[in-house]
């Protein structure tokens, strides 16, 4: 397995947040993986975007240049990743922030208006783990178990709160 | 081995430096190494004798890393080619003094004030110019967040071993991104450092920490003496790793992220039948030159990928002797070649003759 | 027989390779002596400057590393932080503390860095040959201001310890001369507080001490002195600009 995952929106929506959900699901799964997010002035408030590899086989370049799974949070984003998907892909999208549908035929797309469900669940800021928890369910990048796991690695013990609520985010998108 | 954690490139060097012993860090703030410094001043302030100083300039930092140094104590200092410049002076003073003392280039495109996303267009300066005068440093180029670990204990080890400064010449997609990693301790050895300013303590003669030496009779000496520390070094701490070279008709140079973005290329040109492999130097100074010689003998051509106009080629044709096509795959100002400029290139290499 | 007069411990056999007249050798004698009266000389380390005195490390008897120019501050800054029980001093020339250096002394001061800068400040570029120091007088003639400081066209020198009078880290800022015995006992006595303060922690001490450079200024020792009287005095007025161990 080598699953090539670009997850991209607004800073400040938690994009590097749930690659590194995501990287550590793997590293718990004993996979190989890498994170690499984009960095500078665009964490502060423009376009955000982060490349995640999880492999069984050693990881060459960390650049997800042709994913296999796309997160697309915001329009820029979509537009901008779409054509890059490889052909037999995955395509999720935040259907309350993006209008535009998938024109592709020969990938598979996948929609939840992640950001509107965060609102009306009181769930502030978690549509990125929405999205990913659809994502983890249609990918089926790693199993179900490993998801608590994970969290407890990458939600910090002073802040318990938020791991209850990471984990009702994800849920709601792997039921979505 | 530590259970691996995921870590930034950055931090990770960080915290090996830390382990290394290293109690002292001083910097200054730039994009992107700017987590070294952020990680330091939260960890050392907490560890016994820890100095977490940011400078006033990277001049100023460089030569607080000169004043500790000369105390005989594992210092480092970080930042990114802007400020890797204005370190120069206090390098070269490092490389007089025959101070032992490890320096972190993360760095970004250029020239002047550049871009902040990855390049390797430092690399003539790091391993030809970091200064004035006849002086080398050990130049270690990690392709991977492990080998940011790994390279900082083998950076200070070198440094002290040799007395000369070390330099990590990473670039900002190592430094940014995570993997996991295992951070072991590595070896620390104690060398004698009896020429450490420690204060006579009335028990000995002064040690004097000195780059002048206004009689040039003298200063020939010390730089004969410091380039056969050279010779030793290129004698014996060549590091370089070997990607399925074994019946490589065409062999790939590359180092830290253009090494990773060759590796996938190889994989796929092998699929499609063509014999690449991949020379990646480890240190860059002192250069496999070696290695490379040899392999000369048995492949049709060359490739470097690089992040910069074509620096390392020239190092290539040297250690080759020209006697090899030696073709350049770049991408620069911040960009990374992708795979395909790489498949491409080895495209382009079969079609010189000669590869099967 | 007894011993009516000796060099200082902190000082070696080395012949001082400065000009007939000038007064640094006076001034590392009263370093020297400071360091020998608080016994400090076995963990004393000293940072040796651009200029003139380059070569200190060759004439003080106790651990030196030689900086590079206008750096000595970081580089003292670095030894000091690296062990706290080491006594820090750099001994610097103007070009080197308030021109290409003056970052470094700003900021040491500002940091409040609990060591000691000896500072000479003799208005011109001695060991270059003399050419304009930050500290050349207005209307001073040297090699690169060969009619005289225009201070409409390079500006004004710097007053250095008035300068860093304004710079809260800073604990001790002294101006003293060494042109006639009475003032040579005033900056011995200042010289040996900025060491004193070092040993009891009380932070960043600098002494500025007004020198003469005969052979750049062209003239005999003599002249240099009484030119230093009339000339560089009133500019730059001796007297303590900050001390904050007073009571």
């Amino acid at each position: 397995m080598n699953k090539q995952v670009l997850i991209a929106g607004f800073g400040g929506q938690g994009i590097l947040f749930s690659g590194k959900f995501l990287a550590y699901e793997g590293l718990i799964d004993g996979k190989e993986v890498s994170w690499l997010p984009s960095y500078g002035p665009e964490m502060r408030g423009g376009t955000a975007n982060c490349s995640i590899i999880v492999s069984d086989t050693k990881i060459g370049s960390p650049i997800v240049d042709k994913p296999d799974v796309l997160i697309a949070m915001n329009a820029p984003s979509f537009d901008k990743y779409i054509n890059a998907v490889v052909s037999g892909g995955q395509v999720f999208v935040d259907s309350s922030l993006i209008e535009q549908k998938v024109e592709r035929t020969d990938v598979e797309a996948y929609y939840i208006p992640a950001t509107k469900i965060a609102s009306d669940e009181n769930l502030p800021g978690l549509a990125n783990m929405i999205i990913l928890g659809m994502m983890i369910k249609k990918s089926g990048i790693m199993p179900y178990e490993n998801i608590e796991k994970a969290l407890n690695k990458v939600v910090s013990a002073k802040k318990a709160n938020l791991l209850e609520l990471n984990k009702k985010a994800l849920q709601i998108g792997y039921d979505y | 081995m530590s259970e691996k954690v995921l870590m930034k490139g950055n931090e990770a060097l960080a915290e090996a430096a830390i382990m290394a012993g290293c109690k002292h860090y001083l910097g200054y703030p730039i994009t992107p190494q700017t987590e070294i410094a952020a990680y330091m001043s939260k960890r050392l302030p907490k560890i016994d004798g820890g100095v977490f100083l940011q400078a006033e300039s990277e001049v100023a930092a460089v030569n607080m890393l000169i004043g500790v140094a000369s105390t005989g104590k594992r210092a480092m200092t970080s930042s990114s080619s802007p400020g890797i410049s204005l370190k120069s002076e206090g390098i070269s003073y490092l490389a007089g003094c025959d101070l032992p003392a490890l320096i972190v280039n993360v760095q970004r495109g250029g020239p002047g004030l550049g871009g902040i996303q990855p390049s390797q267009s430092d690399y003539f300066q790091a391993t030809r110019g970091l200064g004035h005068g006849d002086f080398h440093l050990m130049v270690l180029a990690p392709a991977s967040v492990q080998e940011m670990v790994d390279l900082v204990f083998k950076g200070f080890d070198l440094a002290e071993k040799y007395r000369v400064p070390a330099m990590i010449l990473s670039d900002g997609t190592m430094g940014q991104m995570m993997e996991p990693v295992s951070l072991d301790a590595g070896v620390i050895n104690n060398y004698d450092k009896s020429w450490a300013l420690t204060g006579t303590k009335g028990e000995r003669k002064p040690n004097i920490v000195n780059s002048l030496y206004l009689k040039p009779e003298e200063l020939e000496v010390k730089n004969m003496e410091r380039f056969e520390r050279y010779a030793q070094i290129e004698k014996n701490e060549v590091m370089y790793e070997e990607y399925k070279m074994d019946d490589a008709e065409i062999c790939i140079v590359a180092f830290g992220v253009a090494a990773r973005v060759s590796q996938n290329a190889i994989d796929i040109a092998r699929q499609q039948g063509i014999k690449v492999g991949m020379i990646r130097p480890i240190t860059l100074w002192p250069f496999p030159k070696d290695a490379l010689y040899e392999a000369a003998k048995k492949v049709k051509a060359f490739i470097s990928v690089e992040l910069n106009m074509g620096q390392m080629v020239e190092d290539i044709q040297l250690a080759t002797k020209c006697t090899r096509e030696v073709l350049l795959c770049n991408r620069v100002g911040g960009m990374i070649p992708t795979t395909e400029n790489v498949l491409d290139k080895i495209n382009e290499a079969v079609k010189l003759g000669g590869v099967k | 027989m007894a011993v009516v007069f000796e060099k200082p411990k902190a000082l070696t056999d080395a012949v001082l390779h400065y000009c007939p007249g000038c007064t640094h050798g006076i001034i590392h004698r009263l370093v020297a002596e400071a360091i020998d009266e608080l016994g400090i000389g076995g963990r004393t380390i000293g940072v040796a400057s651009v200029g003139c005195s380059v070569m200190t490390y060759n004439y003080f008897n106790c651990d030196m590393v030689q900086a590079a120019h206008g750096r000595a501050p970081a580089v003292a800054t670095g030894v000091k932080r690296s062990d706290s029980n080491n006594i820090v001093f750099t001994y610097q020339g103007d070009g080197d503390l308030a021109a290409i250096g003056t970052a470094e002394t700003v900021h040491s001061a500002a940091r409040g860095e609990n060591i000691t800068i000896i500072f000479v400040n003799n208005a011109i570029y001695g060991m270059t040959g003399g050419q304009m120091a930050p500290t050349t007088l207005p209307g001073q003639v040297t090699q690169t201001s060969p009619y005289g400081r225009d201070v409409e066209k390079v500006g004004y020198p710097l007053k250095v310890c008035e300068m860093l009078s304004q710079v809260d880290g800073a604990t001790y800022l002294e101006r003293v001369a060494v042109n006639n015995v009475k003032n040579i006992k005033v900056a011995k006595a200042a010289i040996k507080k900025a060491f004193q303060n070092q040993v009891e922690g009380k932070g960043f001490s600098l002494v500025e001490v007004l020198s003469t450079c005969p052979t750049n200024w062209g003239m005999t020792p003599e002249n240099a002195i009484h030119w230093l009287e009339e000339n560089m005095m009133p500019y730059y007025p001796l007297g303590v600009y900050k001390d904050k161990t007073a009571k």
